[in-house]
């Protein structure tokens, strides 16, 4: 089982108090912008999604614990967290996935 | 070499040592007509089709790792085709139909064994969503039928029907022609059905790229072992399919995620059929070795790792010993996982992609072995014709544009 670190507790709790909730950083575009999509558009929105072998921003939900959603960038081949960052925060650029990946590695 | 009593007799008279070899493993050829990428039963199955069927037998079969390596040996071995939409049954049954014959086309035993697969009810809910499984499955020509609590213990006398349980069994739906086979078989087999017809299998050998021409269209695989040339490109790859179509440039709705499964120790025959819950969330049947195979649902997250959480296995086997106490002392031998790529509506991608000259066969998510077959003939009907059968057509990509999907999320979440 995996320890994942919820950044609203600050602690790293078991992976059975967490929900997995897909990719992150996909935004629901708002009712005019619905309205000026076509269907390729909105497929793309709807199913598309990153599938990457490696390094993989995805959101979380804390739901037994502070029931609180959050983002996290995980390695999908190796299963391990990189880091968890609160919501409202940018997608991380490569670079900064790197230079977590090191700080990790101290 | 064709498999006989006689050659078995005369093979055994000599302590089994002079087996000659089923396929040889080839290096690859500067150019193909067409080069299967994924050596597992729908890959090699999709050549050995290709080579029989379809009159291609230029045709070389791309695999990184060995052959049967990946989902093909990774799976709980069940056969079903008692699927609710049309389309659906179209294509499982049409896998069933191939299943049949399967053995004596190939010369050799998958052991494709048809001991049934029984539904439980354990819901009101349950029971009707079954019977109008039942009722769409007759409608389509699919064998299923409703039993009575009764019925389902003459089918496996171990089954407690007492209606005092927390899941007390209401009924069940029974395919008789469903079971399960040798996964392994299936993927020995057609190599060894499509090496014979000058087909090419190539192992250790990943595929790196997919070098697309100034038109767009496919030239070939850039590979471990250099280039490999070719005009169509067959992409047959389960949860890797994504890494795969990304090549080419294109993004897929398909996400990979771990599937587990689990052997007990072997016993003595004990399950005659494939049994499974929905509501319990459980499936089990039992090998010819004598292990109970277990399976469940896909752990939570996306994952290419080839392993998943304990506590997944740990709630599928709370599942079996709820509905069967008898269980409840036999260890388990082993657990592994398989990475399988789902989509939206948990239906396949099986035909033609934008790209010219490749063609894909993926998003079986947790239920490709069934169709093994089927999907391995729609695959190779649609690369020689360049054009999908009428079986696979509704598969087709653009059903995430244009809205005709075919949702077998709810009819199939759990049974695979």
């Amino acid at each position: 089982m995996m320890l994942i670190h919820c950044p609203y507790c600050d602690e790293k709790r078991p992976e059975i108090e967490f929900a997995y909730a897909g990719e992150a950083h996909i935004v629901r575009p708002n009712a005019a912008e619905q309205q000026a999509m076509d269907d390729v558009e909105w497929s793309k929105f709807m199913f598309i999604r990153d599938n990457k072998r490696g390094e993989h921003c995805e959101r979380w939900w804390h739901a037994n614990g502070c029931n609180m959603y959050f983002n996290a960038v995980r390695n999908t081949v190796t299963d391990k967290f990189i880091k968890s960052y609160k919501i409202g925060q940018k997608r991380p650029s490569a670079a900064q996935i790197q230079k977590w990946k090191d700080q990790a590695n101290g | 070499m064709k498999f006989s009593a006689r050659s078995l007799f005369a093979n055994a008279l000599s302590g089994h040592e002079n087996w000659p070899e089923q396929f040889p493993n080839k290096e690859p050829k500067k150019e193909y007509d067409v080069v299967i990428v994924g050596a597992g039963g729908h890959g090699l199955g999709a050549a050995y089709y290709l080579a029989s069927k379809y009159g291609i037998t230029n045709v070389a079969v791309v695999e990184k790792g060995w052959l049967g390596g990946g989902n093909t040996g990774r799976n709980t071995t069940i056969i079903r085709s008692n699927y609710l939409f049309d389309e659906s049954a179209r294509i499982y049954d049409h896998a069933l139909d191939l299943w049949d014959g399967l053995s004596q086309e190939l010369n050799y035993n998958v052991m494709y064994s048809k001991r049934g697969v029984l539904m439980l009810a354990h819901n009101v809910h349950d029971v009707q969503s079954f019977k109008r499984h039942v009722h769409a499955n007759r409608l389509n020509g699919v064998d299923n039928v409703w039993l009575s609590p009764e019925e389902c213990q003459k089918i496996v006398p171990f089954l407690d029907i007492s209606q005092n349980r927390r899941y007390p069994v209401m009924g069940g739906a029974f395919q008789q022609r469903g079971g399960v086979a040798r996964h392994d078989s299936v993927a020995w087999g057609y190599a060894r059905g499509a090496s014979k017809l000058g087909v090419d299998i190539i192992q250790n050998c990943k595929v790196i790229g997919i070098r697309r021409g100034a038109d767009g269209a496919v030239e070939g695989v850039e590979t471990e072992k250099g280039f490999i040339g070719a005009k169509k490109i067959g992409v047959s790859t389960a949860g890797n399919s994504s890494v795969l179509m990304e090549m080419a440039g294109l993004r897929f709705p398909l996400e990979s995620y771990p599937l587990q499964a689990l052997v007990s120790e072997p016993v003595k025959p004990i399950v005659p059929c494939v049994i499974m819950s929905n509501a319990v969330h459980a499936y089990i049947s039992q090998s010819d070795k004598g292990e109970l195979v277990i399976g469940a649902g896909t752990d939570q997250y996306t994952s290419y790792s080839q392993r998943g959480a304990l506590h997944i296995v740990e709630h599928t086997i709370m599942s079996i010993c709820e509905i069967f106490p008898i269980f409840r002392r036999m260890r388990m031998l082993r657990n592994w996982g398989g990475i399988v790529d789902v989509t939206p509506d948990r239906s396949p991608i099986l035909g033609k992609t934008p790209v010219q000259g490749l063609y894909v066969n993926c998003g079986w998510g947790t239920g490709g072995f069934k169709a093994t077959p089927g999907a391995a003939d729609m695959l190779a009907y649609t690369i020689a014709h360049d054009a999908p059968h009428k079986i696979n057509a509704p598969y087709n990509l653009d059903r995430f544009v244009g809205g005709r999907l075919i949702d077998e999320a709810a009819a199939a979440a759990v049974a695979h």
